[in-house]
């Protein structure tokens, strides 16, 4: 037994080793790593932890499972709540959610919940445990517009109250951000999220990929020719933000979910795909995201000497603890403080550099992070042949200009109402990205809960 | 799965293909294109519908091998399917929502280069049915890479086919039929310009000397094609606008074309090895410093 005030360590590929494959980094904990991390939870009358996670997964009771071994009951606890496990452990901020409320963090270690969830999702795969599936069909149809985190839960929690649920899905694959943005490093596709997929079409939900809604399709030939009562939107964010400064259409210049959807969704990193992924010699990731991260460390891993360029210091990136860790063990430059003025272009078109200015951090501002100032003629140069911009997403106007009455508010997001997830157009709910801008996985995922509750109390009303 | 029901190549590596797509066929437009995969190792890759059938559900692509996805589609056949085919994608052509009296008061000119002509061809057709004239002109290297010309006629007012040899109809560019045309006393309120880039640009060089409003359809480098990646993104008027959501057409005159032209040769050598690998398989280890194979 290690000391208790700690979290049973985690087992990872060495930062030197991973940082030239595309493997996952952490290996997780095996089944005696997990009971005895389980030990350290208290079980507390009143877990905070609960109440810190957006899909409220009662977690000292899957826990209790896991200390005396009966990982099935811990899935089955887990299942109540999400249809993600595996995902979830990997990807979820757990420090600034279940386990940064977790009473074992005041004097040590918080109990690694993240690394448990994983734990039980894994072994359940492993297994061939899938979630109970015993719910008689109510006649109702929805109609769920992606299929990315938001979407799936929404559908998963749909099927089990008997809807018959279909996700359209515009691209090849299911599963948005989490096959095409997140990094197989950190969540692998084959071996995590298509099972956790197929998961949600045992659950009896149907997704029918290539259909683009808006185009192909619109909201309301779903709901007056194909029949669905109601509509979820959880297309995700949209279309990525550029700095708007010189030399940003040089070659070379690339947006992160362009460079993430080349390597993940297309393969690009792998010998035998047709999707091209430009390699360079030293790359410049502009953010301080998980996105700027996932971009960082893939270009790390395709060769690159690579740089974080941020504009505000350590304590204010907004990426997962775990990621910037990883992404310093692995070699990745923080150039934190400095924000690029101008990408410096060579003769033939393509970047060579990036012209950066430092920063000083000033008084707080609406977000509550203390805001950048720049400090007065302390330009410089760092040499760069790739630019990568992770700046964020601006709503991809798509749906709403081609959906009569569902209103957006001023950052181009859906309205919504609160309680109930509707949006300004009757029977057409939304939640995730398409909502509050790009955020992660897991609040997507309880927006996508939240709007299963609204959708079936609207149409149970209607009944 | 999408099932390719006809095949066939008008020209030597152009090829026609009619696909079974319902939910495509159902809501196109003119002015719009499709994405399709061709296997599970295949890059998406964007052509624009040629034609379309909703009662059948069909669709018309057309399309020139320039890489190893075009490579390998071109070896199916009849009866072969395709893995992923999504649309339709981008805005319709401009004119689709524009008052019909007010189209039929303009004197519409087309200008189609090489491939070109299959996207002009729905246009032309659209504006037929909705009894609305226009003028094409057909351009191609030479004679035989004239494709659609008696799709063409069949609704067009006129058809001035014009073959950079002179093997065929007039002869040089296409920018030297517009000349002559006007020469020749035709007038004309909008032109709309689809082709290679360097012709779209080199046209409204030409039509902007005559005043006359140009609308182009811009092929860049498309990923995704809903919106996401960036990919595709070109300034016009001065502003980033993205191809497969704002676009593909926009004011001709207003679109910076040399950086367009840079930015589609991004990639020019690896999809050039990747077509190498899929012609002449693992055979390309470098050395001959010609092809870039060890790269």
């Amino acid at each position: 037994m290690g000391d208790p005030m700690k979290k049973v360590p985690v087992r990872e590929q060495d930062p030197k080793v991973r940082a030239t494959n595309f493997k996952e980094v952490c290996l997780g904990y095996n089944a005696e790593e997990a009971v005895e991390e389980a030990q350290r939870c208290i079980g507390c009358k009143k877990p905070m932890c609960v109440e810190g996670c957006p899909v409220s997964i009662r977690i000292p009771d899957f826990i209790a499972h896991v200390k005396t071994g009966d990982f099935k009951g811990a899935y089955e606890v887990i299942s109540e709540a999400s249809a993600l496990p595996s995902v979830c452990g990997r990807v979820c901020p757990q420090e600034k959610q279940c386990e940064g409320r977790c009473i074992r963090g005041i004097k040590g270690e918080a109990v690694s919940i993240g690394k448990l969830e994983r734990f039980v999702g894994d072994t359940a795969r492993a297994n061939g445990w899938t979630p109970s599936t015993t719910v008689e069909l109510n006649g109702h149809k929805v109609a769920v517009i992606g299929s990315g985190p938001a979407g799936l839960t929404c559908a998963g929690d749909l099927a089990k109250l008997g809807y018959s649920v279909t996700i359209f899905e515009a691209l090849h694959r299911p599963g948005g951000v989490l096959v095409y943005g997140i990094p197989e490093f950190r969540l692998p596709k084959d071996d995590v999220v298509i099972p956790e997929i197929e998961n949600v079409k045992k659950l009896g939900v149907t997704i029918e990929t290539n259909v683009i809604v808006g185009r192909s399709i619109t909201i309301e030939q779903l709901i007056e020719d194909e029949g669905y009562e109601a509509v979820f939107v959880g297309s995700g964010a949209g279309l990525p933000k550029f700095m708007g400064i010189p030399g940003e259409q040089a070659l070379g210049v690339f947006s992160a979910n362009e460079y993430l959807t080349r390597t993940n969704l297309m393969k690009a990193f792998r010998e035998d795909s047709d999707t091209p992924v430009m390699r360079a010699q030293k790359v410049v990731v502009v953010g301080g995201g998980n996105v700027a991260m996932d971009a960082a460390r893939t270009a790390l891993r395709l060769g690159a000497e690579t740089h974080i360029v941020y504009r505000r210091s350590e304590a204010e990136l907004p990426a997962r603890a775990e990621e910037v860790h990883h992404a310093k063990q692995e070699g990745i430059q923080f150039d934190l403080l400095c924000n690029p003025e101008e990408i410096l272009v060579d003769d033939k078109g393509w970047v060579c550099g990036v012209r950066c200015i430092r920063m000083e951090l000033g008084e707080p501002d609406a977000s509550g992070r203390r805001s950048p100032v720049e400090i007065p003629n302390s330009q410089f140069v760092i040499d760069a042949d790739m630019v990568i911009m992770a700046l964020g997403t601006s709503p991809n106007p798509l749906l709403t200009s081609t959906t009569a009455g569902m209103d957006v508010n001023r950052r181009g997001g859906l309205i919504i109402n609160e309680e109930s997830c509707m949006t300004t157009k009757d029977g057409v709910f939304a939640g995730g990205d398409a909502v509050t801008g790009a955020a992660t996985v897991i609040l997507a995922m309880g927006a996508g809960k939240a709007a299963a509750k609204g959708i079936d109390a609207y149409l149970k009303a209607k009944e | 799965m999408y099932q390719i029901l006809t095949k066939n190549e008008p020209a030597a590596n152009i090829f026609t293909m009619v696909v079974h797509a319902p939910r495509v066929a159902k809501n196109c437009l003119p002015g719009q294109f499709i994405i399709l995969r061709v296997d599970e190792e295949g890059e998406r890759i964007p052509l624009t519908i040629c034609d379309y059938d909703r009662e059948a559900g069909n669709i018309t692509i057309v399309f020139q091998i320039v890489g190893a996805a075009s490579l390998r589609l071109s070896k199916l056949n009849a009866g072969d399917s395709i893995a992923d085919f999504v649309g339709p994608l981008g805005k319709p052509s401009e004119f689709c929502e524009t008052p019909i009296e007010e189209l039929r008061q303009k004197s519409i000119l087309f200008v189609a280069g090489g491939v070109g002509s299959a996207p002009v061809y729905p246009q032309v057709k659209w504006l037929k049915e909705h009894g609305v004239d226009s003028e094409v002109i057909l351009g191609a290297k030479n004679k035989d890479f004239v494709i659609l010309e008696e799709e063409m006629r069949a609704y067009a007012k006129e058809v001035h086919v014009t073959t950079d040899d002179g093997s065929y109809g007039r002869s040089g560019m296409v920018t030297k039929c517009i000349d002559d045309l006007i020469a020749e006393g035709k007038h004309y309120d909008v032109c709309v310009a689809i082709g290679p880039m360097i012709m779209m640009k080199f046209c409204c060089l030409t039509t902007k000397k005559y005043g006359i409003k140009t609308v182009v359809s811009m092929n860049p480098i498309m990923v995704d094609g809903t919106g996401m990646c960036g990919a595709c993104r070109l300034m016009v008027d001065g502003k980033v606008k993205f191809a497969c959501v704002d676009g593909p057409e926009f004011d001709g005159h207003l679109v910076d074309f040399d950086q367009a032209m840079k930015r589609s040769a991004q990639y020019k050598t690896a999809e050039g090895r990747a077509y190498l690998r899929e012609q002449e398989g693992n055979t390309h280890h470098g050395g001959c410093g010609n092809c870039g194979g060890e790269a």
